[in-house]
């Protein structure tokens, strides 16, 4: 295994006219690896995020991936350095089939039809979507959104995959089984994960390191057995961390 | 010296040009709906205040109550009618329908009235005033007396009673107000009802300076177009003050360059406002 | 799939039809066929940035004027045959059409606004050329009619009937394009901008890029039929050929037809100008004014009402020919 983390975050900060959401943030994401940032609503989850995918600019820090500095470069230039993201509130594109979403990103990665559409077909079968291959994207139900989601940023072969708030809305069963499928994805293509979360069942069962943040810092770091257990951690969830897990 | 009576006959016609303006401004800046027949409305107003002038003799001055209330009617119906659908439907399907409403209103003006041009004749209208060595038209000085009372009316009641406070809070918040339990239908057709309103006065004070004819009407649309991005969505007295800056822009260029120019003028200063500074002069920031 | 053979024999039959029409009809038919001809092409132009990108541009007929006087004027003053002149005509409308994207986009001025903006550089335009002593101004330019017996395809100086064909394999041309870029990389990414642009460039796609080439290319494609309109009426106006009115035009026939489909433009322009022609003989029996615009404006707002899709969705659907989704 190699000694450079896939993903480098280094003292990320970033203000919004007088709230300063993300506070000199920094974070590592090994390859391979799953990683979860959590925290109370508001902590600057997804602000990091946006930072880190290109969505915003950053007052300042370091973005680097795989060794190439990032920081600043626009959504899809992010996207072709290798981060592929999904958003909270999902965006399928609705007019267009479920298998014509996900081969606009495929075709990220190649810009041949027939093998962007093949390599598609792969991805949904993987995510349990083939059957709905044909179908407008405005018909899925959530569930079925937010794999479609997935599937479309997996489709651009990206190096890590950040995930915002992907478990939001579904049922358990929906859970156990989105956890499974990025548990598979993470051991069988060694992609890195980053996923927001404030679904800890899903993260105590993904996440191999834990970092939490709170009003845009970072509070506390380390394994889902030392998070749940940290102080801090527990005061700023009040609990709710506990009554979850 | 010249130059002074045109850029006041400018700023007299530019306040009549604000009050239309500020119907589409009030309709865009609330519903988020873009009235392409708004032009249309305004001339229908015309040609009400253009009867009424031929059957009872009554000036479109005091004829404008009227001409608010009909216009008030129309606009508020539409809205809750038809237009209330539209409004969470792509920008296609939201111009295709006014156009066609459009369409239908200066077609059944055509039907109605033919194409020739139709005016009012004014006992007073070649009197003047003189001011400070400045000649003002007293046609000019009483429309945009008119406009500036609309003007200030409409600002008045959004400012001050409880239905203008609620339709700035829909404005600002669709769902929070909802959630306050205003009632938003009938809210936003009050306000397309007030925009039709805006154009309805607009339109009797303008029929005294101009002469109507159906095909005017989609030159003044785009001119409220341009007069409420120049001054700022959402901002009353941009729509104001955007209106008197066409109004003096149009007159001068008009005089120095050409009259056919004036327009070219108008159109260059949206181009440079959309690009430059979008919010407009005096619109809420980005 | 068996959709995708019957819209192909749907396709050769039409073409078919259209190609042998003119053998059965009258002059009159055929010149109310060429005006069909003429609103399906420019909407299919049309329909590449709007309809496949999901920028609305409002002020079209500042492309047709471009290519309109280009080629109008290189032949009158230069004697360039129409075909290299429709390039040159090309040229400029796409420089014209990628400047003003490039500087809406760069200025982040989208939607109405963008809409708006188009309208503004169609009438600004208009009014230049009306002051543009060189190509006539206000008065006109005119294009000399020859006394040929055969048609002249070369100068494009002969009958409606030559026309009629330029036009047909223009319109068919332009069906033939579009499907191909649907196909590709570059029909998916516009699609893609059009339904959901923040997640659009989530996935890579350049949009600024894309939203220009898209405007460029519309903006070539209406030049040519502008070329082609300058020939075929052999007179210019500004006032006529920039005219907002004509803009209108433009967009109402793929709008009616179907925004982003591939046939919705030549059905809305079958349909629409069936429509018109059909209100002009019935209003010229009662000789009112306006009656023709009022059945139009009333036409346009049951379909907005009913059908607001447009009517090539709903065909599809009752003739078959639904590919699933398109």
């Amino acid at each position: 295994m190699s000694a450079t983390p896939l993903l480098e975050v280094e003292d990320l900060s970033k203000r919004f006219r007088g709230l300063q959401a993300v506070d000199s943030v920094s974070l590592t994401v090994p390859k391979g690896s799953i990683v979860a940032l959590i925290g109370p609503n508001g902590a600057g989850k997804t602000t990091t995020f946006n930072l880190i995918a290109g969505a915003i600019r950053p007052d300042s820090g370091r973005v680097r991936l795989d060794g190439a500095d990032i920081t600043g470069l626009r959504p899809d230039q992010a996207c072709h350095a290798g981060i592929g993201r999904t958003f909270q509130l999902v965006k399928p594109f609705g007019a267009l089939s479920v298998l014509e979403n996900v081969t606009v990103g495929a075709l990220r990665a190649s810009a041949d039809m027939a093998t962007a559409r093949r390599s598609a077909m792969a991805i949904l079968e993987r995510l349990g979507l083939a059957d709905k291959a044909d179908i407008p994207a405005k018909s899925l139900t959530l569930p079925e959104r937010k794999r479609l989601e997935t599937a479309r940023a997996l489709a651009t072969k990206p190096k890590i995959l950040l995930l915002d708030e992907v478990m939001a809305g579904l049922r358990p069963t929906e859970i156990d089984a989105m956890v499974t499928t990025f548990a598979d994805l993470a051991r069988e293509s060694g992609i890195a994960i980053l996923l927001t979360e404030h679904v800890m069942r899903a993260v105590m069962a993904l996440a191999e390191h834990i970092i939490v943040l709170h009003h845009g810092q970072k509070i506390c770091e380390g394994t889902p057995q030392q998070v749940s257990r940290d102080p801090a951690v527990l005061e700023c969830y009040l609990g709710t961390a506990a009554a979850h897990a | 010296m010249l130059y002074l009576n045109i850029i006041v006959a400018g700023l007299l016609t530019g306040a009549v040009y604000g009050l239309m303006a500020l119907g589409l401004s009030v309709i865009f800046g609330v519903i988020r709906v873009v009235n392409f027949a708004h032009g249309e409305m305004m001339v229908l107003a015309m040609y009400a205040a253009y009867v009424a002038n031929r059957k009872t003799g009554i000036d479109p001055l005091l004829f404008l109550p009227a001409a608010t209330l009909l216009l008030f009617l129309l606009g508020y119906a539409l809205q809750r009618g038809l237009i209330n659908r539209y409004i969470a439907r792509p920008d296609h399907e939201q111009f295709l329908l006014l156009l066609a409403i459009g369409t239908i209103i200066t077609a059944s003006l055509l039907m109605g009235f033919g194409p020739d041009a139709r005016n009012v004749q004014l006992q007073y209208a070649y009197d003047s005033y003189e001011i400070a060595g400045v000649l003002l038209d007293k046609v000019r000085v009483l429309a945009a007396a008119g406009a500036l009372i609309g003007v200030a009316a409409l600002t008045l009641f959004f400012r001050f009673t409880r239905t203008g406070k609620a339709i700035r809070a829909c404005a600002d918040n669709q769902v929070g107000a909802q959630v306050v339990g205003l009632d938003v239908k009938r809210l936003y057709a009050i306000t397309f009802g007030l925009g039709a309103a805006c154009v309805g006065a607009a339109g009797s004070l303008l029929l005294l300076l101009i002469d109507v004819q159906p095909y005017i009407a989609p030159d003044y649309t785009l001119l409220g177009f341009i007069i409420v991005i120049l001054g700022g969505l959402g901002s009353m007295s941009g729509a104001l003050l955007g209106g008197l800056l066409v109004g003096v822009s149009e007159a001068l260029s008009g005089f120095i360059i050409e009259p056919s120019f004036k327009s070219a003028l108008s159109f260059a200063l949206l181009i440079l406002v959309l690009l430059v500074r979008p919010q407009g002069l005096l619109g809420r920031g980005a | 799939m068996r959709e995708t053979r019957r819209r192909a024999v749907a396709l050769a039959l039409f073409a078919v039809v259209m190609a042998l029409l003119p053998l059965f009809v009258s002059t009159y038919v055929v010149s109310v066929l060429i005006v069909v001809l003429f609103a399906a092409y420019f909407g299919q132009a049309w329909n590449i940035v709007t309809g496949f990108a999901g920028q609305l541009s409002l002020g079209h007929a500042l492309y047709v004027g471009l290519g309109a006087y280009a080629s109008a004027v290189l032949f009158v003053r230069f004697g360039l045959p129409p075909w290299l002149g429709m390039i040159a005509g090309m040229a400029i409308a796409a420089l014209v059409g990628s400047l003003i994207a490039a500087l809406s986009f760069r200025f982040s001025v989208t939607g109405v606004y963008f809409a708006l903006l188009t309208i503004a550089f169609n009438e600004f335009t208009r009014i230049l050329f009306d002051h543009f002593g060189w190509v006539g101004a206000t008065s006109g330019l005119f294009l000399p009619v020859a006394n040929r017996i055969r048609d002249d395809l070369l100068m494009l100086r002969g009958s409606p009937l030559m026309f009629y064909y330029c036009l047909l394999a223009l319109s068919l041309g332009a069906l033939g394009l579009s499907h191909f870029l649907l196909r590709r990389r570059i029909g998916y990414y516009w699609q893609a901008i059009r339904e959901d642009q923040e997640a659009a460039e989530a996935l890579g796609i350049d949009v600024f890029r894309y939203k220009v080439a898209a405007m460029a290319l519309s903006a070539a494609m209406t030049a040519v039929g502008g070329a082609f309109l300058a020939f075929y009426d052999n007179n210019l106006y500004p006032d006529t050929v920039f005219a907002i009115g004509r803009s209108v035009e433009i967009i109402t026939a793929p709008i009616i037809g179907g925004l982003g489909t591939l046939f919705g433009p030549i059905l809305g322009a079958f349909v629409l100008t069936t429509l018109g022609e059909a209100m002009t003989q019935v209003s010229s029996g009662f000789a009112i004014d306006g009656l023709k615009q009022w059945c139009y404006g009333a036409a346009l707002l049951l379909i907005v009402a009913l059908q607001p899709a447009g009517l090539w969705p709903w065909l599809e659907r009752r003739l078959g020919l639904a590919a699933g989704r398109r």
